[in-house]
């Protein structure tokens, strides 16, 4: 008598089964620990933020300049410094990635990219700290203090451009994957109607791969506004700073005074909302960070889905 | 009106000379690339002047003290002062990552790729962690800060909430890379997802999972600004000759970056001299060393398909 096969058998060991519903239980629950560290970052952050805002004085957000131990909260000049110091870095930047990838993506050979894009990927894997303390000990005294005499040691000028060699390769990367990205048919095109190769890469190239260029641009000033070491070794006024558009001026940016509160930098007598206003701060990076961060993920997709 | 045509015709060979020699673009397209060249190695210049200048920096110490300076601990005093205190923290804050982050990470991964069909809660979790990685680093720091312990354990768990969505993009896109009919095979001879997933899919990532979970693991090394928030040690300090393995892991701590901080701004010159950039190129060895690992990882393992 031939055996009959029934559903149960079909349906296939129950054991099997459990398993297979514990593992998928434990895969889930994993992928919920990021969604609980955002919760967790936004509730530590929005708590003592609300508290700060709730209990300062609404005119000390105003005034000459930042010193938190003395009361004066004054945000502009947190602002202004992380304007001035970002956009000296991507000034740095734009130019020389935008540079470098084009060169690696159009005309360098094979054999040439071999090693200068891992040469690329090595500075974009030195820490801020190492790019701080040569900030200050090299790019300040030899860079900044010969072009503008009346420069002193502590410059947004020299966080700022160690600031633009920490996003360089940023730009390079990202441009360079937007660039190769673009399919060798727009460009065959463009040499069929007798264009020649710098024409290609300028009008046909760049415009192809412009949203994923946009992209690494986004990405790039979201980390220089992010970035702390630089700025914390490099800019100076770790013990608050007046409002300034200088550059040649010492700054504080949200991120140093955020590391400057925390490390005790300005040892003057502590004030009730000190400790709340790195909060208040920090959630101001983190919302700028986080809109400018979805901004490039909106271009990014873009371009992977264009070709 | 025999001239005039002539002319016309003169005038026109011209021009298509002109045309086929194209002098002028020529001139413009070489100008092009030269620029090109000419940033590309300003970069690599800006590299190689950086790598020197620290070098030279960091010379004498290594000549005067030899391994002594990577097996000394912290000291006040110049002459003694070595980095293996931050070497020490620095492995235990890895360690940590290695046992936090690597797990949680790939098995988000794992859910992201294989688990989750396109539903409303892959979709809001891929977003998630697509924006945790752009949040600033010092920002985690506060969110360690606002729990109370200043050591060392505080310290990896704060690294492993940083590094955690990067390891869950570099796993997803090696998880990614595995073709379809890998798992097809599986499937055909019965397999149940987790069976495929264990057997084929990630002997096939691994490579690429491992060698994205080294380069996350250099970025963890190399962090300072969360640590400075949550209460790393600054200055100089150092456990009691009796101290316990409980007693270190919860009292102070310095990590390598951090001790690059807080040397180049020690009063005494020799600190930030020559010692801090000794303690530069100790940690840039150690951070070449894992690039190295990961670059050799990948050649070694590729697949192809």
């Amino acid at each position: 008598m031939t055996q009959q096969l029934t559903l149960e058998d079909l349906a296939g060991d129950a054991k099997r089964r459990n398993r297979e519903r514990r593992v998928k239980v434990l895969f889930v629950a994993a992928g919920l620990v990021s969604i609980a560290v955002s919760i967790l970052i936004i509730l530590s952050l929005a708590g003592e933020a609300w508290s700060f805002i709730s209990q300062v004085d609404l005119s000390s957000l105003w005034t000459v300049g930042w010193f938190p131990r003395r009361g004066l909260y004054d945000i502009p000049t947190l602002i202004i410094a992380t304007t001035i110091i970002a956009g000296i870095g991507m000034l740095v930047a734009i130019p020389l990635g935008l540079g470098a990838a084009a060169y690696l993506a159009e005309y360098a050979s094979p054999r040439a990219r071999r090693w200068l894009k891992p040469t690329v990927e090595i500075l974009a894997g030195i820490p801020s700290v190492v790019l701080g303390f040569w900030a200050l000990t090299f790019i300040s005294p030899e860079v900044v203090a010969r072009i503008f005499s009346s420069a002193k040691p502590f410059t947004m000028m020299a966080a700022g451009l160690g600031v633009g060699v920490l996003i360089t390769p940023l730009v390079a990367t990202v441009s360079e994957d937007a660039m190769k990205a673009v399919p060798m048919s727009l460009r065959e095109a463009s040499y069929g109607l007798g264009a020649d190769r710098a024409v290609t890469v300028r009008k046909v190239v760049f415009p192809a791969a412009l949203s994923g260029i946009v992209a690494s641009m986004i990405l790039a000033l979201s980390r220089a506004i992010g970035e702390t070491m630089i700025v914390f070794m490099a800019a100076g006024a770790v013990g608050g700073a007046l409002r300034t558009f200088n550059p040649l001026d010492p700054g504080q940016t949200m991120t140093a005074a955020i590391a400057a509160l925390a490390t005790g930098s300005d040892q003057v007598a502590g004030q009730g909302l000190t400790f709340q206003s790195l909060f208040f701060v920090g959630l101001l990076l983190f919302l700028i960070t986080l809109a400018l961060n979805s901004l490039s993920n909106r271009f990014v997709r873009k371009y992977r889905e264009q070709y | 009106m025999t001239t005039s045509i002539t002319r016309r015709q003169e005038a026109t060979q011209a021009d298509v000379a002109k045309a086929i020699q194209r002098s002028g673009i020529q001139w413009r397209s070489t100008l092009f690339h030269a620029g090109l060249l000419l940033l590309l190695l300003t970069t690599l210049v800006i590299l190689l002047v950086l790598l020197a200048d620290i070098m030279i920096k960091a010379w004498p110490t290594f000549a005067e003290r030899g391994v002594s300076f990577v097996t000394d601990g912290l000291s006040l005093n110049p002459e003694t002062a070595g980095v293996f205190t931050g070497i020490m923290g620095s492995i235990a804050i890895a360690v940590i990552v290695i046992l936090l982050a690597f797990p949680i990470g790939v098995s988000s991964a794992i859910y992201l790729e294989e688990y989750a069909p396109d539903t409303r809660l892959s979709r809001f979790l891929d977003t998630t962690v697509r924006n945790l990685a752009g949040v600033p680093s010092i920002v985690y720091g506060l969110l360690g800060g606002s729990t109370d312990g200043k050591n060392v354990i505080a310290a990896g768990i704060t690294m492993s909430a940083l590094v955690l969505p990067i390891v869950i993009i570099t796993a997803s896109e090696a998880i990614r890379a595995v073709p379809d009919s890998i798992r097809e095979a599986g499937y055909g001879v019965g397999a149940t997802k987790w069976e495929v997933v264990r057997s084929h899919v990630m002997p096939s990532a691994l490579p690429g999972i491992l060698t994205g979970t080294v380069l996350t693991l250099a970025r963890a090394i190399g962090e300072t600004a969360p640590l400075l928030v949550i209460g790393v040690a600054t200055g100089y300090f150092a456990p009691p000759g009796d101290a316990t393995f409980v007693d270190q892991i919860t009292g102070s701590y310095t990590a390598l970056p951090v001790i690059v901080f807080s040397w180049s701004r020690q009063t005494q010159a020799e600190f930030a001299d020559t010692l801090a950039p000794a303690a530069i190129i100790v940690l840039l060895v150690v951070l070449f060393v894992l690039n190295g690992a990961a670059i050799w990882l990948r050649n070694k393992t590729e697949n192809r398909w």
